[in-house]
């Protein structure tokens, strides 16, 4: 059921897409590239379709819950969200601003993964420190604050600092 | 554990629930994740708590996923007893040293990451979920090669321990290429696959692969047949207490 979203359809996407991150509140739900569909199916009645970035994600609850007050807030009555699995959300979905207003938040962004999904990780190379720019930056722990992110330190400025993983 | 429900995944009425498949990898994941969990305000460093708990985390997310294919989430998790869980007997094993712990993630994190790349390549109920899952399991087993290098490759007291893990745990390995039916996978190329990947690092950590037979003569497929090793009750009973003594209870 592929049709040109209606003028309304396009008004609550942005709505909805303007829903701040629970985790990182500095990127909308647009920017992290989670929001997969809107579609107006009766009057006041809105389905919108979300897709978690880790199966384990705790903030999907937040979100679709967050995305509900908001298209409440402005008329919808009913308003179910979906969560969709495939295809699967990639770091690769996180759009150019996202990614900017990441580095400038102090999170160090995700390098493009290309074409081998599920290939090997990549390590080490090109992990630009978000507070000093440089790239001599050392991996301390693949898993940091939260699943999605690995802890680095930079070689130059001694500041810790996150990084959002490729996935 | 209630959430939004995951809608693009379980099959249309008209087909049966792949329950048998679902329930052993949904246990398999759920029981990892018990058991790593365990770790939390334990673990040696404060980045390793928090690792494990984020692979934790992965594991949960998935059992959810995996156990709603085959009915409500929270009956199958809490009200279920020992004997109708589908786990292989390796990931209920007792955490034990860190050394033990990372061998038990070796193991099964190097299985299934294949097994989920295989099931994400194939049609069916369970190619969403694997296509997610492979990407996060990528992580937990770059995780655990990484740890059996500096422990194999460390000190002498690593050393030992990180081979007494790997001896340990070998016997409980064979399981884990027991087909499951219902599910898309070439079991020996899998087998195939796991071993010499798994010989691979264990060769690099300057280690020894067990040479042991990857099945005690009771132990073959048993804990896919719902037969447990005795700390699992254990953990159950830890795991379903709270769910059992307020039934209905949320936060």
């Amino acid at each position: 059921m592929v049709s040109t979203p209606t003028v309304l359809e396009e008004r609550l996407r942005a709505l909805a897409g303007a829903v701040p991150d629970p985790e990182l509140p500095v990127l909308t739900l647009a920017e992290l590239g989670v929001l997969r569909g809107l579609h107006v199916t009766g009057p006041g009645r809105v389905e919108v379709e979300l897709t978690p970035t880790y199966t384990g994600c705790p903030a999907v609850e937040a979100m679709s819950a967050d995305i509900e007050r908001v298209l409440h807030e402005h008329g919808q009555a009913e308003v179910s969200v979906r969560t969709v699995l495939s295809p699967a959300w990639s770091t690769d979905d996180i759009t150019a601003e996202g990614r900017r207003k990441l580095e400038e938040f102090g999170i160090a962004p995700p390098r493009p993964t290309g074409p081998a999904a599920g290939g090997p990780i990549m390590v080490g190379l090109g992990i630009r420190c978000p507070h000093c720019g440089s790239t001599e930056t050392t991996l301390l722990s693949r898993f940091s604050s939260t699943a999605c992110k690995a802890l680095r330190r930079c070689e130059a400025c001694r500041e810790p600092f996150d990084h959002f993983k490729e996935l | 554990m209630k959430s939004v429900p995951v809608t693009d995944t379980p099959a249309p009425a008209a087909e049966p629930r792949p329950a048998t498949a679902a329930l052993a990898l949904g246990d398999d994941a759920l029981v990892l994740s018990h058991r790593l969990g365990e770790w939390a305000g334990h673990a040696p460093v404060l980045e390793e708590e928090v690792a494990l708990a984020n692979i934790a985390l992965d594991l949960l997310g998935q059992a959810r996923t995996l156990l709603s294919l085959a009915g409500d989430e929270d009956e199958l998790a809490y009200l279920r007893e020992e004997r109708a869980f589908r786990n292989t007997q390796l990931v209920e094993q007792p955490n034990g040293d860190f050394a033990h712990t990372i061998a038990r993630q070796l193991y099964f994190s190097t299985y299934q990451h294949l097994l989920y790349g295989q099931l994400a390549a194939a049609e069916g109920p369970f190619a969403p979920l694997a296509g997610k899952a492979v990407k996060e399991v990528a992580y937990h087993r770059d995780h655990a090669e990484h740890w059996t290098l500096r422990l194999g490759d460390g000190t002498e007291e690593s050393h030992a321990r990180m081979q007494r893990g790997l001896d340990a745990l070998w016997r409980y390995t064979g399981e884990l290429f027991e087909p499951v039916e219902e599910l898309p996978v070439d079991w020996s190329a899998l087998r195939e696959g796991w071993l010499s990947a798994v010989t691979a690092v264990v060769e690099r950590a300057t280690l020894t692969l067990p040479s042991g037979p990857q099945n005690g003569a009771w132990t073959a497929g048993a804990g896919r047949q719902g037969i447990h090793t005795e700390p699992f009750g254990r953990m159950l009973a830890e795991m379903q207490h709270l769910h059992r003594s307020h039934p209905g209870a949320s936060w």
